[in-house]
């Protein structure tokens, strides 16, 4: 393909909406081309200062509260204050770090990581973060039954730190996945179940870097299924869980 | 709240005032509580309450002061904006600051800056928007480039007054 054919399509290659395989061999003449890599830069740079531009009004402290005033006055299922407060919290830790990460190169895999901390973040700042509130396994796995294509073992948790707090249903890359909150020591950890094959195939190529979301975070597949543990607390009880969560599988 | 500040930024890009802004999320939280039960699983949320963020928009009155005088069928139009050849964005990009580019995004049409936000800004998909703004994939992808297009155009336009 000549230069100019490669160029008509650099925006959609940045946009992430060219076939893998067209991608790559793109990759490879970018390399080696110092026009075309000229002109990626320029997208590039352009794409950068579009998303630092953009990112440019936050709502004020106020309209925040009247809106969790006005959603937490629903009849739902509340878990009280105390969640609000840890959740604002998390949200006030984050919302830098989480703006800053957006800044980089958009790829599926970040795109993933970063929606799954978004999807932490967001829950916790819900006034309802679960939709069925229970520590028991028994109570939380069936209520999944019929409402995602898939199922999924919870591990047992006695004689751990850990609590089960309930479940909800999420969404992720426009598929159904489980969404499951457990408190240790105070801190809140989620975990994520999707079906493998709905996402990205990179997942596993490069691990994730803790550091690049705040968060500690942990990702496996295992029987078709992705599983993803994030949250503040430290890496030794994610791992933890992860563990759990992988002897129960 | 989901997207709560996502939803918010977007808002205050489309109204170009805070307080309108805030009225289209309540207005958006409300209509998505209500109608939650019409969210069919395994679609995608974040388009869907986007869709419903837009929809406000369009029905308020300020969105239909801007569509009645700003067409959102840019499609068939002319290609009458500046072309992106002559000076180098890098050199442009390097020299001006996040103000500019803002300023720039807030003079496009309504049409353009809605497709640029959720492309860069919300890194939506081609599909995500496509359902978001009710528009084939084709026409995600022309609006795309003419959105991109009049935004260099313009970025170049206020460079060159800056030299002048």
């Amino acid at each position: 393909m000549v230069c100019e054919a490669w160029k008509a399509k650099l925006d959609t290659y940045f946009d992430g909406e060219v076939p893998e395989e067209e991608m790559r061999t793109f990759d490879a003449h970018v390399r080696s081309c110092p026009s075309c890599s000229a002109d990626a830069l320029t997208r590039v740079q352009m794409k950068h200062a579009i998303q630092a531009a953009g990112r440019r009004y936050t709502p004020s402290v106020e309209f925040r509260k009247r809106m969790q005033q006005k959603i937490a006055s629903k009849p739902r299922h509340s878990l009280g204050l105390g969640w609000t407060l840890a959740a604002a919290a998390a949200v006030i830790l984050v919302v830098g770090t989480l703006t800053s990460a957006y800044l980089g190169t958009r790829s599926g895999r970040n795109q993933v990581f970063s929606e799954i901390a978004d999807l932490h973040v967001g829950t916790l700042a819900s006034s309802s973060p679960v939709d069925v509130i229970s520590t028991d396994r028994h109570t939380v796995k069936p209520w999944f039954q019929g409402k995602i294509p898939f199922a999924f073992n919870l591990p047992e948790l006695q004689n751990s730190e850990f609590t089960l707090l309930g479940g909800r249903m999420t969404y992720l890359e426009q598929t159904p996945g489980a969404h499951l909150i457990y408190d240790v020591r105070k801190h809140h950890i989620s975990v994520f179940v999707f079906q493998e094959r709905t996402l990205p195939a990179r997942l596993d190529k490069d691990p994730v870097s803790p550091k690049q979301l705040t968060f500690n975070m942990e990702t496996w597949s295992h029987g078709g299924l992705r599983y993803f543990v994030i949250g503040d607390a430290s890496a030794a009880d994610i791992d933890t869980l992860a563990k759990l969560f992988k002897a129960a599988s | 709240m989901p997207h709560f500040e996502r939803l918010y930024n977007f808002a205050c890009w489309l109204t170009h005032d805070r307080r309108e802004a805030e009225d289209l999320v309540q207005e958006t939280y409300a209509k998505a509580l209500k109608g939650f039960p019409s969210f069919r699983p395994g679609t995608n949320f974040r388009a869907w309450i986007y869709k419903i963020l837009r929809n406000a928009f369009l029905t308020s009155r300020t969105g239909l002061k801007v569509t009645a005088t700003v067409s959102l069928d840019l499609e068939d139009e002319e290609e009458s904006l500046p072309t992106d050849k002559e000076t180098p964005e890098s050199i442009l990009l390097q020299h001006s600051d996040s103000q500019l580019v803002q300023q720039t995004l807030e003079q496009l049409p309504v049409a353009y800056r809605e497709i640029l936000l959720l492309c860069e800004v919300e890194e939506m998909s081609y599909q995500e928007i496509s359902t978001t703004l009710i528009i084939p994939m084709g026409t995600v992808m022309s609006r795309l480039s003419r959105a991109r297009k009049a935004l260099r155009g313009g970025l170049q336009q206020q460079f060159a007054k800056r030299m002048n």
